[in-house]
This record gives structure tokens, C-alpha cells and sequence, in this order.
């Protein structure tokens, strides 16, 4: 009687548990998901279309499978963070315009390995998926500079470069009621008495950070001195900033639009070497008198060893992604800038950045 | 913020949400998440981000209600393995083994996942409410919190280690040592730099306390029955007295519920706190306040009754951060906040007048996601109860897999089962040597939180340290704190006083230790 009674029990557990796992396992989307039957069936019919009969808003037709047969199953895109940040977001976008806009022919999907600035996620791509062309990672600028302060064994020079997507400039905002009305202002305070400006920002080392560092270095204050608080996401920093916890606060344009136009924050100054579009009265940091420009951008990398015929495959389909109306549309609600580059300009741009960041880093004294 | 008329809002937000394909996505989330709250390891971020990709053709209003079920789900969930066989699935619910397992080995199993599931309502419906009716006032306090405010808050959730030191106060506080530095592995914040991680890249990331979580109390029973299965017998009460509650535990549940509900919705509108600090803020008060505070610790359902409130009302707090101002608060609301741009929606002050329908349905969603998880998880008391009598080498085996399972599918990486069974061996360790593993959870939590507000509070007021006494909020919080940290010393003064005054005077035995 009693092993009868927990026989339902048993039941119910494996059956919730299975459907939850099969919902999981992204890289069997066809497999039937017992409880989640309706939602399930409708996202197989939305990724069947892709295949034959694009949606409506499709581009074009779904791009032809190499003469190697790639790709023939799910392609996964890695981003290398918590679910929720910059990587995962522009991740999930990305894979969404692939899937949607009919462009890939197989379902593409996401998957998170958060840690470490993305160094955790880089070190698997590396050493688990070299010249697997179904495993992709997103990043950005700010993984160069984790890696150099993470004192990474691998590098991105290991992946294989396949493009550059979307950029951002940063913005530097004070709250509302703050006495700095203009960053001239702030500039003087902080050369009159750099630790008096606190500012807020993303973790130590990242874009936000080495903004700040160079900064200080184009106003003559000693980049060591410089008084940078770092939040865990753009939420806590904006939470500190809107509470008038800081001085000052950096941040990727896009981040904190709504608090610019509702008036909680006050813009400053941006990142760009000409003023933004969507922000036509607010200067550049050179118009204040900084002369600092600086573009953060995020972008697809793929494991080592990817044989020429699917790179070339791969960096067609994001070329099309990226054309697609879909895409046009995300980069404006976002207030991204399209950036494209492929391949071996990817490449060289990695390059460069790196010498950038490392000098920087260097002179905030983060690395030797 | 929120314009027009709250109720006839939010009767259309019911208009919305009451037809019958709605209702099916309500209802799905409420069961998912309820699973996967049973469920060691998996948590609802995860599991919202998984079915993200599921949603992509389906109305964002359907998602959202979806997720509001799972959201509220999950932390019905939590409380029941916790509860049955002390293995939480969340470090949000580890608070509640402690009180609640030892109420399963009295036979009041039943009681205490009752009691979890109706306060669990109560704080719900409760954290709804006033997201409805106080949204853009509770944001502005919110925002009063700086650094040296979210540092004392911290410091005052560590002081529930002081109720949770079982025999030994040493023990309890090595325990919380060890806790607080496993919470400091990894790459520190403020500076970029590597700590403890002896070059060990996987371990770069830090551990998760939701790991800690898992590895010291399900991994560690695993093996602690394991080793002593043979030769103990222990019995389990399945059931003493009626399934539910009875009259004193429904009069002794509602003051805590009370407290729980009102503690876990101010943490969970604090963006830097969360629903296991709420918890453990809601044992402080039953600490204080219960009215069978003594037999805390060694079941009573007051132990169960806040903190598994606590941390239902957080979650419903960290929905006024996330829609009234686009700020998550914490992993799950951060995934809520990336399906809303997915959908082309930006949470703020705008939302709500851009995209009424969405967000009022979403309000009245969560009110019936709630309705629907105390019909679904009373009854299913009756059926949990039974988990007592599945034969123990297979539970056991279960829970191994399905932690194992949940860590790996939470970071795709191998190292982390392997450093879940090291944490298991650690709790097995600490059973062994009757040290208490609650503390532990603690101050891996708190650890990193506790040391960054610290940094962050000296850093902004340029080494000031009257900036802990000096700012309002935070003064009365550090007052709170030191009666938290004093009040059971001289307790414990006056009654070894009393004692010897006793032992003089010859009454020993009327005085209880």
C-alpha cells in the first residue's frame, strides 16, 4: 500500500522533471516536451517556418547548407555571462534574427557559461569546442580587458573571429540634483580633488572603468587615484546614481536612456567623436575638453580550427542577419550603432584593442 | 507613476488575464515553477531564460504571466525538500530546514509545508498588493540606500548566525568564518584581482552560494546517510495528529506571516538585497518576537512560517524595482528585465502607461498565480508527505542525481559537479563534528555582499567611517544590529546570573537551561 501511494509521486516528479530538462536541452528542439505540449508545438511550428515558408517579415530564403553539410542540427551561441546582461541580451537578439528572419536553416539558440568577465565561457570554447562550428560565443571589448586582468591562459587570439556586430558609445551622467551642470565642471572638481568624485560603474577593469582611467589621464590626474566604485550591472549603478549615492556615474549609452529623458539623470557627456542622434545636446567628451573617444563594441567568435567553408558559411549568415529589417529595427531600439566588420578586420581590431586596453589597465595599476 | 484609477485598472488587468489561453500560460508557470522550486539547483532565471527562446511566438503578455507563475512558483517549491528531507534547493530556503525538518521528524510535516504554503499566499498576495497601491513611493526609499545602508542591513542578517548557533557558539561561528570566506573566491569586484582561486580558472567565478546551498545539505545528507544508513535507525514520523494545521499552529503562523511579509517585501524592493537575506532577517525577528521563540531551532513553525513568507514577499518586492524603474533585483528579475527588451518593451516609469494592458495583466496574474498555487500545493501536502515513506536508498539517490544534474545545467561546466560533491564531503565533515551548517550558507551569501558595501561605503566617503552613524537610515539600522548582537549576551549573563543566584539558593531544579 505504502510503495503504491508514492508510485503517483514518483510519477508527477519525473514527469515535471523530464519536461523541464527536454525544454533545457535546446539542442533537441524537435523532441516533444510532455507538460509544456502547447508552448512547445507552437515554438517547433515558428522554427519549422524558417526553414521552408519564411514568415512575413523574413529577409529572404534561409541560406543553403555548405557542400560539407553544415549546419545540419541546432547551432548554439555561448554567452559567456549570467542571463541578463549585455552578452546574453545581444545574444539572444542575435540568435532570435537568425531564427525568425529565416536566414538560418537550422534553429539557433543561447546558453550561458557566466564567470570571470567571460574568461570561464572563452577557456570551454577553447578547449571543448575547437573546429566545431555549432558552438559560437558571443563577446565584446570588455572581455579583452578581463582577460588581461584575469591573467587568462587563453586568449582570443586562439578563437577564430567571425564579426563584429553592434557598438555603443559611453555616456557620463551625474544624478538630478547634482552641482555639476556641465563636465567641464565635473573635470574641475575632480582635478581640484580626485577623490571627492566617486564613480560609479561596471566591474573593475571593464569598459566603464577604463573610461574613467582615461579620463583622468587626459585631465592630468593620476589614473591611480581615481576614486571608481564598481557595481555588479547597470541596475545597482543606476540605483546608486538615481539615490545620489556617487558623484557620477559611466555607462553604455543605451543603458540608462529612460532616466536621461525622465530627467533623473543628468547626461554630461558622451563617449563619440561627433554627438550622438539620439542625444543632440549632449557633447562629446572632446567638445568638454577631454580629448578621450572611445566605442565599446560586441561581437561572434568562433572556437579554433573552424574549417574555411563554415567560417565563410557562418559570417554569410551573420552578414544577412545583420542586413535583415529585423535587426535595423533592434539596433534602434537599443541605440546601438551597426559596426560591422568580418573576419580578418575583426580581427585586427581585437588586436588593436588590446594594446589600448592593456596600457590603460596598466597605468590604472590593475596589471603590471 | 501608476495615473487613473488603481482598481478600474486593475479590473481590466483581470479582463486581460481571465481568458482561457491566458490562464493555461498562468497555470503552466505556476506548476513549472513549483517544480522546479522542488528541484535542487534549478532556479527560476535559469529556467525563465531556458523557455525564453519557447516564448518567442507567443504574445509577450502570455510569457510574462507565465514567468510571474514561475516566479511565485519557485518559491512555493523550495520549502518542501527543505522541509521533508532537510535538503534545500535554494539557498532562500535553508532557513527553513531548520526548523521545518525537525517539525517532519515530530510527524508535523504536514504542518509545516502548510504553513509554508499559506503564508506563502498571504506574503504573495500581500507583495502584490502594495506593488499595486505603493510602487513609486517604496521606489524612492529604495533609493535612500546607499552603501553604508545596505552594509548594516547585511550586518544585521548576519546576526541571525546568533539564533542559529544550535550547542556550540564557537562552532557557529567558525561556521559563518568558513561561509564568509568561501563567498570571497574568486575575481574581487572592485579591484579585478584574483583571490583564493590558486590559479584554478573555473574557480575565478566564485561559488555560488546557491551551491553551498546544495552541496553542504543535500550532497552532505547523501553521504552522511550513506554512512550511517547501516547502522542507524532512525524513525521518521510520517504523520502525528491532523494532516494541516492545527488551532495553536494557525495562531502561532499568523504573527509570523505578518512579520515575514512585511520584512521579505522591503528586502525584495531593495535592489542589492534579496530573498535569502530576507529570510534570514525574518528568523531574526521570529528570534525576537515568536511566541514559541524558545523551541526555535528545534521545530517550531514560526521557523517556517517567516522566513518561507519572507522570501515569497521578496519576490514580489523585486518586481517594484524591476517594472518601475527597469532595475533588476535580483538573478531572476535581471532574466524578466532581457524578455522584456526581447520584446521590444522597456520597463520604467513608461511602461505602464505605453503598455497598460501588459503590466495590469501581469499584476492580476500574479494574484491568481497565487490562488492557483495554494489550490495546487495544499492538497499536494497530503501526496508530499508520502516522499517520507519512498524507500531511503532511492530518495537519496535522487537527490544526488537531480543536484548534480541542476548544477550542471545552471553552468554548462563540468568542474562545478565536481566542486558540488567537495562541498558534500564538507558537510558531511561538519555533521560529523556537530558543527551548524546554516551559518555557513550565511556568510557565503552575505560574505562578498557585506565586504563590497563595506569597500564601496569607506571608498565613497573617502575613509570616513562616521558614515555608518551619521546618515539616518543607516544609524538605525546599526542600532538594530547591536541590539541583535547584545540582547542575547546579556541574556545569557543574566541567566548564568540567575542561575548561580538559584544554585546558591538551593531551587535548581525549577530553573529550565
Amino acid at each position: 500500500m505504502r510503495r503504491v501511494c508514492t508510485l503517483p509521486l514518483m510519477a508527477w516528479i519525473s514527469l515535471l522533471v523530464t519536461s523541464i530538462l527536454l525544454a533545457g536541452c535546446t539542442t533537441m528542439p524537435a523532441a516533444p516536451v510532455p507538460v509544456e505540449e502547447a508552448a512547445a508545438t507552437e515554438v517547433a511550428t515558428e522554427v519549422a517556418t524558417g526553414e521552408g515558408a519564411a514568415p512575413a517579415t523574413a529577409a529572404g530564403a534561409a541560406l543553403a547548407p555548405t557542400a560539407g553539410g553544415f549546419p545540419s542540427k541546432a547551432i548554439q551561441i555561448m554567452a559567456p555571462a549570467n542571463p541578463g546582461g549585455g552578452w546574453d541580451t545581444t545574444a539572444r537578439l542575435l540568435a532570435q534574427t537568425l531564427t525568425e528572419s529565416g536566414i538560418s536553416p537550422v534553429p539557433v539558440e543561447v546558453f550561458n557559461v557566466p564567470g570571470a568577465g567571460g574568461t570561464i565561457g572563452l577557456a570551454q570554447l577553447v578547449s571543448q569546442n575547437a573546429g566545431d562550428p555549432y558552438t559560437l560565443m558571443m563577446m565584446g571589448r570588455v572581455m579583452v580587458g578581463s582577460i588581461l586582468t584575469n591573467q587568462s591562459p587563453v586568449t582570443l587570439a586562439e578563437t577564430t573571429p567571425l564579426a563584429r556586430l553592434t557598438a555603443e558609445y559611453e555616456i557620463i551622467v551625474v544624478p538630478k540634483d547634482s552641482p555639476y551642470q556641465t563636465m567641464e565642471e565635473l573635470v574641475a572638481a575632480f582635478q581640484a580633488n580626485p577623490k571627492s568624485i566617486a564613480w560609479a560603474g561596471g566591474s573593475a577593469g571593464g569598459t566603464d572603468h577604463i573610461l574613467v582611467g582615461q579620463i583622468a589621464k587626459a585631465v592630468g590626474v593620476a589614473p591611480e587615484g581615481v576614486n571608481y566604485i564598481a557595481y555588479s550591472g547597470g541596475g545597482e549603478a543606476a540605483a546608486a546614481i538615481l539615490g545620489g549615492q556617487v558623484a557620477a556615474g559611466v555607462s553604455g549609452v543605451g543603458e540608462w536612456t529612460d532616466f536621461i529623458a525622465s530627467g533623473e539623470m543628468r547626461p554630461l557627456a558622451v563617449s563619440s567623436a561627433d554627438r550622438l542622434e539620439a542625444l543632440p545636446d549632449v557633447p562629446t567628451l572632446t567638445e568638454s575638453g577631454v580629448d578621450v573617444v572611445l566605442l565599446n563594441w560586441r561581437g561572434v567568435v568562433g572556437p579554433p580550427n573552424l574549417s574555411e567553408e563554415d567560417k565563410a558559411w557562418l559570417i554569410n549568415a551573420l552578414t544577412a542577419a545583420t542586413e535583415s529589417a529585423q535587426w535595423q529595427e533592434i539596433l534602434a531600439t537599443n541605440g546601438w550603432d551597426n559596426v560591422f566588420q568580418t573576419g580578418d578586420d575583426f580581427a585586427a581590431t581585437l588586436a588593436e584593442d588590446n594594446a589600448t586596453i592593456s596600457a590603460v589597465l596598466k597605468e590604472i595599476g590593475l596589471i603590471e | 507613476m501608476f495615473g487613473g484609477d488603481i482598481w478600474a485598472n486593475l479590473v481590466s488587468g483581470f479582463g486581460v488575464v481571465l481568458t482561457p489561453q491566458h490562464l493555461f500560460f498562468v497555470m503552466l508557470g505556476v506548476v513549472i515553477g513549483t517544480a522546479i522550486g522542488v528541484l535542487p539547483g534549478i532556479g527560476p532565471s535559469l529556467t525563465i531564460s531556458l523557455l525564453l527562446p519557447v516564448t518567442f511566438g507567443l504574445e509577450p503578455i502570455s510569457a510574462f504571466v507565465m514567468f510571474g507563475g514561475i516566479f511565485y512558483g519557485a518559491m512555493y517549491g523550495g520549502s518542501t525538500t527543505s522541509i521533508l528531507v532537510n535538503t534545500p534547493g535554494e539557498s532562500s530556503s535553508v532557513v527553513t530546514a531548520i526548523d521545518g525538518f525537525q517539525m517532519a521528524k515530530k510527524g508535523r510535516g504536514g504542518a509545516a509545508l502548510a504553513t509554508a504554503a499559506i503564508g506563502s499566499f498571504f506574503a504573495g498576495t500581500f507583495a502584490t498588493l502594495m506593488l499595486m497601491l505603493m510602487a513609486p513611493l517604496l521606489v524612492r526609499f529604495a533609493l535612500q540606500f546607499g552603501a553604508p545602508e545596505y552594509f548594516a542591513l547585511m550586518l544585521l542578517a548576519l546576526s541571525a548566525v546568533t539564533g542559529l548557533a544550535g550547542q556550540s557558539a564557537p562552532k557557529a561561528f567558525f561556521a559563518t568564518l568558513l561561509g564568509l570566506g568561501l563567498g570571497m573566491v574568486g575575481i574581487d569586484l572592485q579591484t579585478g584581482q584574483a583571490r583564493f582561486t590558486f590559479g584554478n580558472l573555473n574557480l575565478l567565478g566564485g561559488i555560488d552560494p546557491v551551491m553551498v546551498a546544495i552541496g553542504l545539505f543535500a550532497v552532505g545528507e547523501v553521504f552522511w546517510a550513506a554512512g550511517t544508513l547501516k547502522r542507524t535507525f532512525e524513525e521518521t514520523v510520517t504523520l502525528r495528529g491532523s494532516l494541516l494545521m492545527n488551532r495553536e499552529e494557525w495562531q502561532r503562523s499568523w504573527p509570523a506571516w505578518v512579520r515575514g511579509s512585511v520584512i521579505g517585501f522591503i528586502v525584495g524592493v531593495l535592489p542589492g538585497a534579496g530573498a535569502t537575506i530576507a529570510s534570514f532577517l525574518s528568523y531574526n525577528a521570529e528570534q525576537r518576537f515568536a511566541k514559541g521563540k524558545a523551541e526555535l531551532g528545534k521545530g517550531a513553525i514560526e521557523g517556517v512560517a517567516g522566513p518561507e513568507a519572507a522570501n515569497n514577499a521578496s519576490a514580489g518586492g523585486a518586481l517594484v524595482p524591476l517594472l518601475a524603474l527597469g532595475i533588476p533585483g535580483s538573478a531572476t528579475t535581471a532574466v524578466m528585465l532581457v524578455a522584456f527588451q526581447i520584446y521590444g518593451l522597456r520597463p520604467g516609469p513608461l511602461l505602464f502607461q505605453q503598455q497598460a494592458d501588459l503590466v495590469w495583466g501581469l499584476i492580476a496574474s500574479l494574484y491568481i498565480a497565487n490562488l492557483a498555487l495554494l489550490v495546487l500545493n495544499l492538497p499536494m501536502v497530503r501526496m508530499w508527505i508520502k516522499l517520507l515513506d519512498v524507500p531511503k536508498p532511492m530518495l537519496y539517490t535522487g537527490i544526488l542525481t537531480f543536484s548534480l544534474l541542476g548544477v550542471y545545467a545552471d553552468t554548462q561546466n563540468t568542474f562545478s559537479m565536481v566542486l558540488l560533491l567537495l562541498l558534500g564531503l564538507l558537510g558531511f565533515l561538519l555533521r560529523r563534528y556537530d558543527f551548524p551548517l546554516a551559518p555557513v550558507v550565511l556568510g557565503a551569501v552575505l560574505g562578498p555582499l557585506i565586504e563590497q558595501e563595506f569597500r564601496r561605503s569607506l571608498a565613497i566617503s573617502v575613509s570616513d567611517y562616521s558614515v555608518f552613524f551619521t546618515r539616518p537610515l543607516a544609524l538605525v539600522l546599526m542600532m538594530l544590529v547591536m541590539m541583535s548582537f547584545l540582547v542575547p549576551l546579556f541574556n545569557a549573563i543574566w541567566k548564568a546570573s540567575r542561575r548561580r543566584a538559584s544554585v546558591a539558593a538551593g531551587t535548581v531544579g525549577e530553573i529550565e537551561d
